[in-house]
C-alpha cells in the first residue's frame, strides 16, 4: 500500500469508534435492560415515577439555571469593560481573569469552603446561596471568555451608528450590542448549564450532598448498579445533545477554550 | 470614554478580580502559618510545606496526577494530529464523520463520558483497573478531541502549495510531512498539547469512574480529604493550592515573556 496523508487518521478513527461510540451503544444496552439481562423499560419508568429521583431531576436543572444566569449577569459586563473598556494592556487583564482556570477546580472549591465557614461560621444556614455562590466561582470564567471574544468582534462603529441615528444608550445596548453577541452568550450559556447540571463534586464537597443529577450516577456508581447508572447518563446525554442541538445553529465553535489555552 | 464610566469599569473589574483570587489569597496567607481554620491567624510557619513534600502518601499523589497528564497528553497529541492531517485530506463524508465524533466528548458531561468507559472497559470487557489501561483511554479520550480541534484551524490555514512544493523539489511525501507540514502546524501541536495538560490536570470525574482503588489524582484526593478530619493533610493540601497557584503565575509570566519577544521580532 502506497503511502498517503489521508491514511493518518486511522489511528484516530479507531480509537473514536471504540472509545467514544461504543461506550455510547453499551451504557444504551445497560439502560434498557436488568440484572438478569433481559431488555426492560422499567429504569426508565422506575426513574420518572421516583418523587425522589424527579425532585433530583427539578433541583439540578434549577441550580443549573441559577448559576447561568447569576454567571452571565456578572460576566457580560465583565467581558463588555474587557473588551470595550478604558484598559491598556487588555491582554494582562484578560490573563488575570482565565488564571484561576489553570488552578485545580477541587483546591479553588477548598479554598472557598475554608473562606465561606470562617465569614458563615456554619455553611448549613444558607445552603442554596452557598451552592450557587460556589458553581459561579468554579464556572465563571468559562462565561466570560466566549462573551469577550464575541463583544471584541463587535465593529464599533455600528453603535456610533445607532447613536446617530437617534438610539439611546440603553437601546444600543438592547438592539444592538446584545443581539450583536447572542452566539457568545449561547456558547457560554452550554458551556455553563451542562457542567453546573452534572458537577456534583462541587455539593459534594461543600455539604456532602447528593442531590444533583450526576451524583446519582455517582451513587449507583458505588452501589455496583450499572444498570440504574446507565439510565441516568442516557437520560443526561438526551439532554446535552437536545441543548447542544439547539445552540450549534446559533453559536459560534468555541468549545475549545474549555482549556483555557485559547488565548 | 468620561471619568464615571471608567472607574465604575475599573471597580467592577476589581470585584470580580477580588471575588475570583480573594479564597487562595487567603488560603495562601494562611497556608505559611501554624492555623488550622481560616480566622484565626497563628504563628509563622512552613510546617506545611514540609509535610507537602515529605508525606510518602502526597507525594506519590502529585507525581502520579502529572505523570498521568503527561503520559496522557503525549498520547492524545500524537493521535489528534495524526487524525487530525488525515482527516483534512479525507474525503468529505469521512471528515464530516470524524468531526460529528469528535465533538462527542468536548460537548457531553464528564460524568456521562467517565462512566460510559467505565462500564465499557470494566463491566462489559473486564478489564482490571489495576492496569491503569481505563484510566489512561479515559483520559486519552478526554484530550485528544481539544488537540484535534486546535491542529485543525493551522490545517486549513496552511498554504496548500508548502507540500506540493517539497515534494516537486525531491522529498519524500513522509519526509514533506514531518519537515514541512508537522513544523506548520507545531503552534497548534503545542497550544494543544497544553491544553490537554491542563484538562487533564483537573480532570475528576473520569479519574473517579475509572482509577484503580490505591491511585489517587489531586482532584479525588482532594475531594477525599474534604470529608477526612485529618487536619495535618488538610493544611498540607493549602499549601499545595498556593504552589500550584505561583507555578501557575510563572508560567503565565513566562508564556507572555516569549510571545512579547517574538511579536517584538515581528516589528
Amino acid at each position: 500500500m502506497r503511502f498517503s496523508r489521508k491514511y493518518l487518521n486511522i489511528p484516530y478513527i479507531i480509537f473514536l469508534l471504540l472509545f467514544v461510540i461504543f461506550p455510547l451503544f453499551v451504557i444504551c444496552y445497560y439502560a434498557f435492560t436488568n440484572g438478569q439481562g433481559e431488555w426492560t423499560i422499567s429504569n426508565f419508568t422506575d426513574f420518572f415515577t421516583n418523587s425522589k429521583t424527579l425532585g433530583t431531576l427539578f433541583y439540578s436543572v434549577l441550580i443549573a439555571l441559577t448559576t447561568t444566569v447569576v454567571c452571565l449577569l456578572i460576566a457580560y459586563p465583565t467581558a463588555y469593560f474587557l473588551a470595550k473598556g478604558p484598559f491598556r494592556r487588555g491582554a494582562v487583564w484578560v490573563v488575570l481573569i482565565v488564571m484561576p482556570m489553570w488552578i485545580n477546580f477541587t483546591l479553588r472549591i477548598t479554598a472557598l469552603k475554608e473562606l465561606l465557614s470562617a465569614l458563615e461560621g456554619n455553611l448549613a444556614y444558607h445552603p442554596f446561596f452557598n451552592t450557587i455562590l460556589c458553581m459561579t466561582y468554579d464556572f465563571l470564567p468559562f462565561m466570560i471568555m466566549p462573551l469577550f471574544s464575541s463583544i471584541t468582534k463587535l465593529d464599533p462603529q455600528l453603535w456610533e451608528a445607532a447613536q446617530d441615528l437617534g438610539a439611546r444608550r440603553w437601546q444600543v445596548l438592547w438592539k444592538v450590542i446584545i443581539p450583536m453577541t447572542m452566539p457568545g452568550i449561547i456558547s457560554g450559556v452550554t458551556m455553563i448549564f451542562l457542567p453546573a447540571m452534572t458537577n456534583y463534586v462541587v455539593l459534594d464537597m461543600v455539604y456532602n450532598s447528593t442531590y444533583i443529577m450526576g451524583s446519582l450516577i455517582g451513587s449507583y456508581f458505588n452501589a455496583y448498579d450499572w444498570h440504574n447508572g446507565s439510565m441516568i447518563s442516557v437520560v443526561l446525554l438526551f439532554f446535552i445533545f437536545a441543548v447542544y442541538a439547539i445552540s450549534s445553529h446559533t453559536a459560534e465553535q468555541q468549545t475549545i477554550q474549555r482549556g483555557g489555552s485559547a488565548l | 470614554m468620561n471619568a464615571r464610566r471608567k472607574v465604575m469599569a475599573y471597580s467592577w473589574i476589581w470585584l470580580v478580580l477580588l471575588f475570583l483570587y480573594m479564597p487562595i489569597l487567603v488560603l495562601a496567607v494562611y497556608s505559611f502559618s501554624e492555623s488550622t481554620m481560616i480566622g484565626s491567624l497563628r504563628k509563622f510557619s512552613l510546617q506545611n510545606y514540609i509535610t507537602l513534600f515529605s508525606v510518602p502518601e502526597l507525594k506519590r499523589m502529585i507525581g502520579g496526577t502529572v505523570l498521568l497528564a503527561l503520559g496522557a497528553s503525549v498520547i492524545a497529541t500524537i493521535l489528534g494530529t495524526m487524525g487530525a492531517i488525515g482527516t483534512f485530506y479525507s474525503r468529505k463524508a469521512c471528515r464530516r464523520g470524524v468531526e460529528i465524533a469528535n465533538q462527542i466528548p468536548v460537548v457531553n458531561a464528564d460524568v456521562v463520558t467517565g462512566f460510559s468507559i467505565c462500564i465499557l472497559m470494566i463491566v462489559f470487557w473486564h478489564v482490571d483497573k489495576d492496569t491503569y489501561i481505563p484510566l489512561i483511554i479515559g483520559h486519552t479520550a478526554l484530550c485528544t478531541p481539544f488537540v484535534y480541534l486546535s491542529v485543525m484551524p493551522r490545517l486549513q490555514a496552511m498554504d496548500p502549495f508548502l507540500y506540493e512544493a517539497a515534494l516537486d523539489l525531491g522529498c519524500t511525501p513522509s519526509q514533506a510531512l514531518r519537515k514541512i507540514v508537522l513544523r506548520e502546524l507545531l503552534p497548534g501541536i503545542v497550544s494543544g498539547f497544553m491544553t490537554a495538560v491542563t484538562l487533564s490536570l483537573d480532570d475528576y470525574f473520569i479519574t473517579t469512574y475509572t482509577k484503580p482503588a490505591v491511585f489517587d489524582t489531586i482532584s479525588t484526593y482532594v475531594v477525599n480529604a474534604t470529608k477526612g478530619a485529618q487536619t495535618q493533610i488538610k493544611t498540607a493540601l493549602w499549601a499545595l493550592s498556593t504552589v500550584i497557584f505561583l507555578l501557575v503565575l510563572l508560567s503565565v509570566f513566562m508564556m507572555n515573556a516569549v510571545l512579547g519577544q517574538k511579536s517584538d521580532k515581528k516589528h
